[in-house]
């Protein structure tokens, strides 16, 4: 953690790395939680978070990386104080696969966006990480805060389970306005909490 | 990608040939990408544009 005075050279090279990441933290963001409205509260908070906290990033690290930590952190926080609770959006929640998609067959989108929102999170984020963002695994374990093998073994449970899904037309109606299902996420987000918040907490 | 009719975008379920790990890797993986891709690419709203306007007014 530097603690060395910044130039203005240095405080004007934030401004412009954490503006050109805004459009990635939206994309991870609307990856997470699902509602467009909801996701850029989280980057808003996560652009202040950050913004409060531009003296602990290291100039020359990735800036991506460093603000998807931040928003990660302010994600979970908010899901454990039920702030996303029975926001789904509904037009990503009501869809679901009405035929079986054989390999020929086309995928809409919003049917893998549904199947995505169905995920555990913790496999979500990995594969919302790795499949979408781009990252390495070692970047994706470094944002998550846990091993390379757990985000390798997260990822290939998400594939698995969206193959699953989207090659039997089997989406579960998993909403989170659901008191069980709801029960089960939190209970995951509490795993996901306990193990991570190394890689630079806010 | 393609259009449907009333202007879908959907995905053929063709398994691409440049696989990792396991060796094949399905179509939705390119629409994963293009989940992310569509909002990389949106334009800001107003409230984020607004936020990094404060952000260059505080040095």
């Amino acid at each position: 953690m530097s603690e060395t005075e910044r130039t203005a050279s240095d405080k004007a090279d934030f401004k412009r790395e954490l503006a050109a990441v805004v459009p990635h933290l939206r994309a991870f963001a609307r990856g997470l939680c699902g509602r467009a409205d909801m996701a850029d509260d989280l980057v808003q908070e996560a652009l202040l978070k950050a913004w409060a906290a531009q003296d602990r990033f290291e100039p020359g690290t990735s800036m991506r990386a460093w603000t998807f930590v931040i928003l990660r952190n302010a994600y979970l926080t908010d899901m454990r104080r039920n702030r996303f609770r029975g926001e789904y959006d509904e037009t990503v929640a009501e869809r679901i696969l009405t035929q079986p998609a054989g390999q020929e067959e086309p995928i809409h989108l919003a049917d893998l966006h549904r199947a995505l929102l169905t995920l555990p999170p913790e496999r979500r984020e990995a594969l919302l990480l790795v499949g979408a963002g781009g990252f390495s695994y070692e970047e994706a374990a470094k944002i998550c805060g846990c091993a390379v093998g757990t985000i390798k073994s997260r990822v290939g449970r998400a594939r698995a389970a969206l193959n699953l899904m989207l090659a039997d037309g089997s989406v579960p109606r998993r909403s989170i306005s659901d008191e069980i299902a709801h029960r089960a996420i939190l209970d995951e987000l509490e795993e996901v909490a306990a193990g991570n918040g190394v890689a630079g907490r806010g | 990608m393609t259009q449907t009719k009333n202007g879908d975008r959907v995905l053929r379920a063709k398994p691409r040939a440049d696989a990792e790990d396991s060796g094949q890797l399905p179509g939705w993986t390119d629409g994963l990408r293009q989940l992310y891709d569509q909002v990389v690419d949106e334009e800001l709203p107003e409230g984020l544009r607004d936020l990094l306007a404060q952000f260059d007014k505080k040095s």
